[in-house]
């Protein structure tokens, strides 16, 4: 009995406990489901859009692009309906098209490793030169004023503009440039550098035969 | 009514200065140091803690009869947790630069123990009105202290304010300062300074009386 008296309140039930937390978990679930219906088209949309000027940007001259899909080992443009920004849609390969409509180029996007984190890019591919044509980084969280320069240094981005592919694309030294086929990397930034050279590969060594059996497709139907 | 307004308005003010939860309390540093690296990066962090504060305040305090004591910690991080999230995905479907600039950091808002800290202290013992005076002071406080770490780091390694460029081309940025350690210096000297006017004050109120 005196022990009784020396509790101030009486314990609250097990039930009454689990119940105040499901309660709060039922509202949060709510008011979370809410939200993400209400922001998801926006977030899919903003993602498309900043996708889409990328893709402007790495093909000089492109009026169009057609977001490709790899069916059966061929690449074909998204059957009727499916657009770019649609949830479960996420093309990686885009073909650029001029104003009369000739394929000028391919866009690819591609993730690497970088110094800090995933570095994703998306480069433009010219398949009759067999050449890199243009550079932009979507999303990288390299080092400021070291490693962001592979966003920012107008040298290193001039490295990108005709690069040729073949036998295979290599980072050297700034000033040791000999080949086409070479970037020169940024001082300080080796590791972001040779992460973007490694993204080219890997974007054209997963592509590049199913683009040029594209570019043949195209040629024939004109 | 007069005794009723002056309380209001100091659980209001005591955040921003007196019990300012960077530079007294020195809680939630992580937020504070982490996205601190410019002055728009403060900002946003400093606004979207204090939406989760206001919010999660209110809602405390309204409950805090409703809430047994024993999942009471429990509870809070629920709501808070909630804020936060709906906090990610707006701040990812309106300013998408900002969410990409601040990253992870936001999720991180649900641990932000100056959060949690004025549920437990203040909320869960205090009616609505004064609870979000109280999460307004404080969220303020906080985005005060973050803003000023934020444009001493962006103005001395950015050589800019809000993106605007101060000093011209010829400024060589001290890059140090929007990495990490820059975070620790602009703090530890913030600090030292706001130490040193406090005791300075305290001085002169002795020497008075």
């Amino acid at each position: 009995m005196s022990t009784a008296q020396t509790i101030p309140e009486k314990e609250p039930s097990s039930f009454r406990l689990i119940a105040t937390l499901g309660v709060a978990g039922f509202f949060s679930g709510v008011v979370l489901v809410g939200s993400f219906i209400f922001t998801q088209p926006i977030i899919l949309a903003n993602k498309a859009k900043a996708l889409s000027a990328a893709i402007y940007k790495v093909l000089p001259g492109c009026a169009e692009y057609k977001s490709l899909l790899l069916t059966n080992g061929v690449l074909e443009p998204l059957p009727e309906g499916v657009e770019l920004g649609q949830e479960g849609v996420n093309p990686e390969v885009f073909a650029g098209f001029d104003k009369e409509g000739k394929l000028i180029g391919f866009a690819v996007t591609t993730e690497e490793p970088g110094f800090q984190d995933i570095i994703a890019g998306i480069f433009g591919y010219d398949p009759v030169k067999g050449e890199i044509i243009g550079l932009e980084i979507l999303d990288s969280k390299e080092t400021p004023g070291l490693g962001d320069k592979i966003l920012k240094d107008a040298d290193f981005r001039k490295n990108f503009q005709a690069l040729a592919t073949h036998p295979e694309i290599k980072a050297v030294k700034k000033g040791e440039k000999e080949n086409p086929y070479e970037v020169e990397a940024i001082t300080g930034a080796t590791i972001s550098s040779k992460a973007v050279v490694r993204l080219l590969n890997k974007g054209m060594g997963q592509w590049e035969e199913a683009m040029k059996a594209y570019a043949e497709s195209q040629g024939d139907t004109e | 009514m007069n005794l009723n307004n002056s309380r209001t308005a100091e659980e209001f003010l005591k955040g921003l200065w007196k019990e300012n939860p960077v530079f007294v309390a020195v809680l939630g540093m992580c937020p504070t140091l982490a996205v601190t690296n410019s002055a728009i990066n403060a900002l946003a962090m400093g606004a979207a803690t204090t939406f989760v504060l206001f919010f999660s305040s209110l809602l405390v305090s309204l409950m805090r009869k409703a809430i047994p004591k024993q999942v009471r910690i429990t509870t809070y991080i629920v709501i808070i947790a909630t804020f936060v999230s709906m906090v990610d995905m707006l701040l990812a479907a309106l300013v998408p630069d900002i969410h990409k600039a601040l990253g992870a950091f936001i999720a991180l808002i649900v641990v932000n123990c100056v959060i949690l800290g004025r549920q437990e202290a203040f909320a869960s013992k205090n009616k609505p009105g004064l609870a979000m005076m109280d999460a307004l002071g404080m969220g303020i406080g906080f985005s005060m202290a973050l803003m000023m770490i934020g444009i001493v780091r962006e103005v001395l390694g950015s050589g800019s304010i809000f993106n605007i460029p101060l000093f011209g081309p010829t400024f060589e940025p001290w890059i140090i300062m929007i990495l990490p350690p820059g975070g620790f210096f602009t703090l530890g000297f913030l600090l030292l300074f706001f130490n040193w006017y406090a005791e300075r004050r305290k001085k002169l109120k002795a020497e008075v009386s």
